[in-house]
């Protein structure tokens, strides 16, 4: 019995694979090729090398003038935040504190994630109302009150993916190819080292 | 009116009126039933499409208030929790699933509108209707979804989670599980082509904020689900009617409610919430970003905080446990303050990264004691202690109430003390 049991293994298991290759469909005709229109249009995150930054500039002096009108109700006059929306600058050196205050200056790793977010959601209520050349100027802005870049410095799709934020590399694992394999990483208890 | 509808108002007046439902004068907003005479707004028919009992008064507790005063037609509650310690057997109703989404409400979305893009890093990128998406073969599946803050002892919830008098739900309701029902988001991806360079997928919602996360593309064909049902119906507009992404086993906030695009890229995108809000600063300064996955939980929701033991005699404990690793393998309850742990019985369908309905025969003798659950998972992590988790944090257990930031996977032990008098009360310590 042993004997035919062990024959009959490969033999299910071959038809098995070859029931399920020929099953397998090619959902032909599901979906549809998108136009290029709908691609730009859902086309809005930007990754880190910035390649998908759209054509236009800012600097922080006409930045200036964008946030006290249309971000300085929620985030205050000076960036320092208020009850409705977090501050933007400050926060030096707190991040080994108990209270650390992680603001785009002291915490956030990367000034495309600015540009992103910005022209993704703010204003809130709002979101979607800006133009490009706005968003690049309030990134400036914003970056220009953290001492990250000068007054005049031109933000665009060229310069905002070279400025290292100040805490680029306050991150771990750095190298974003160890954030795969959560095993290697020594994660455990749900927690990672 | 037509006469059809004035046949069924007055049906229901009257069947109300038999039941009880409108005795008395005042009629409470549960008492929906019952048409409203003055508005002639017309009455629900519960035939049609059923609701619980009115003594069934269970229900999600907002609690975080993002938005102090909150803009005119916007809730203040950041968040919903489940009232997780009315809960039986393992699936959460879709109307009391947790609810978090940034502060965002759900988007009124027509799914004949509505379109899933994948594009990107792919052989030819598609756009799928909803109809589209049904024509694929879909699974079914149960799956936990808890939120990285669930139970976190510091941040906006932190006071909620060590008071004394927390229930369950103030400890452990940032977790949910369901049936999920949707199209394994491989077979989208094999069928548009994955090129080589494609490391990470980025799934977007349509909200007003458009939230996105980068999810590593061995997730993404591992068992990631396009879902549009959730315990057998259309998705809820709260969880990402029509469609959202299902990431089993990982932070919620991988979960992209109201999907509307993904695109294949080499490296994550690295958006605002991922990058600047989830991951967890430890004391040295550093953050551990992309964590992911889940850790192995338990809590026990009868009895529990904010409960009322009659007296001395039998009691069932009864508790769910849940491990983004896997199956979960063992359930342990303690009646003795941790001095001895005894197996417990599972009493539900046992999936990975799903709740488990456990219980455990109790006969409490009317003294003041405490009560403890944990489980070990299938790849062997076993619930910690909070003192287990402040070695592998590298600090002080205080260091959880202390911090101003939010400790996020705190997946530790719960005590639940039981004093003479029967009361049960958050026994959590630091």
């Amino acid at each position: 019995m042993r004997f035919h049991f062990k024959l009959l293994v490969p033999a299910v298991a071959l038809a098995a694979c070859v029931s399920a290759a020929a099953q397998t469909p090619d959902y032909k005709n599901v979906g549809r090729p998108p136009t290029a229109q709908e691609v730009q249009a859902l086309d809005i995150a930007i990754g880190t090398d910035g390649k998908e930054l759209p054509p236009g500039s800012g600097n922080a002096k006409t930045g200036g003038i964008v946030f006290a009108q249309k971000c300085a109700a929620c985030h205050g006059e000076n960036q320092e935040g208020s009850a409705q929306a977090p501050a933007l600058v400050g926060g030096k050196d707190t991040l080994t504190t108990l209270h650390p205050k992680m603001t785009v200056g002291s915490y956030w790793p990367f000034a495309t994630t600015v540009f992103d977010y910005i022209r993704r959601a703010m204003p809130r209520f709002q979101e979607g109302s800006l133009k490009v050349d706005e968003v690049y100027s309030l990134t400036a802005f914003i970056l220009y009150r953290n001492s990250i870049i000068k007054e005049d410095d031109v933000i665009d799709a060229a310069t905002l993916p070279k400025i290292k934020m100040p805490n680029r590399d306050g991150f771990v694992p750095q190298n974003t190819d160890e954030i795969h394999d959560w095993k290697k990483r020594g994660c455990k208890l749900g927690h990672c080292p | 009116m037509k006469p059809k509808d004035s046949g069924r108002r007055s049906f229901l007046k009257n069947g109300a009126a038999l039941a009880g439902l409108a005795v008395g004068g005042v009629q409470t907003a549960r008492a929906r039933a019952v048409p409203d005479e003055k508005s002639g707004a017309p009455a629900k028919d519960l035939h049609s499409y059923g609701e619980r009992s009115r003594f069934e008064t269970s229900e999600r507790l907002g609690a975080m208030g993002l938005y102090d005063p909150a803009p005119p037609g916007y809730h203040r509650d950041f968040g919903w929790r489940n009232p997780i310690q009315d809960s039986v057997g393992y699936i959460t109703p879709a109307s009391l699933h947790f609810v978090i989404a940034h502060g965002y409400e759900p988007p009124d979305i027509d799914p004949a509108e509505h379109h899933l893009l994948i594009h990107g890093l792919v052989d030819k990128p598609l756009i799928f209707s909803m109809d589209d998406l049904k024509r694929f073969p879909s699974v079914t599946r149960a799956h936990f979804l808890e939120c990285n803050a669930n139970g976190a002892p510091a941040g906006p919830t932190g006071q909620y989670r060590v008071s004394p008098n927390a229930t369950a739900q103030d400890t452990h309701g940032f977790t949910s599980c369901s049936l999920w029902t949707g199209v394994p988001l491989s077979i989208l991806l094999k069928h548009v082509g994955v090129k080589p360079e494609a490391k990470w997928i980025i799934g977007e919602g349509s909200e007003k904020g458009k939230h996105t996360k980068s999810i590593p593309i061995e997730k993404a064909m591992d068992d990631v689900l396009i879902a549009y049902g959730q315990n057998g119906e259309a998705l809820r507009p709260q969880q990402g009617y029509p469609i959202r992404l299902l990431v089993p086993g990982w932070e919620g906030i991988n979960n992209v409610k109201w999907l509307r695009k993904i695109k294949l890229v080499e490296e994550p995108y690295m958006g605002m919430w991922e990058s600047t809000k989830y991951p967890s600063l430890r004391p040295d300064g550093l953050s551990r970003w992309f964590q992911f996955q889940m850790g192995p939980r338990t809590v026990i929701t009868r009895p529990s905080g904010g409960q009322k033991l009659s007296g001395p005699g039998f009691y069932e404990i009864s508790g769910l446990a849940w491990s983004g690793g896997g199956l979960v393998k063992s359930i342990e309850v303690s009646t003795d303050n941790g001095k001895t742990w005894r197996e417990a019985e599972i009493q539900s369908p046992v999936y990975p990264k799903a709740h488990v309905r456990f219980g455990f025969a109790w006969d409490w003798n009317g003294e003041e004691t405490i009560l403890q659950s944990r489980c070990t998972d299938e790849v062997g992590e076993r619930q910690p202690t909070v003192v287990e988790l402040a070695k592998f944090w590298k600090v002080e257990p205080d260091f959880f109430i202390k911090t101003g930031t939010i400790p996020g996977h705190f997946n530790a032990i719960q005590p639940w003390k039981v004093n003479p008098d029967g009361s049960v009360q958050n026994a959590i310590s630091f």
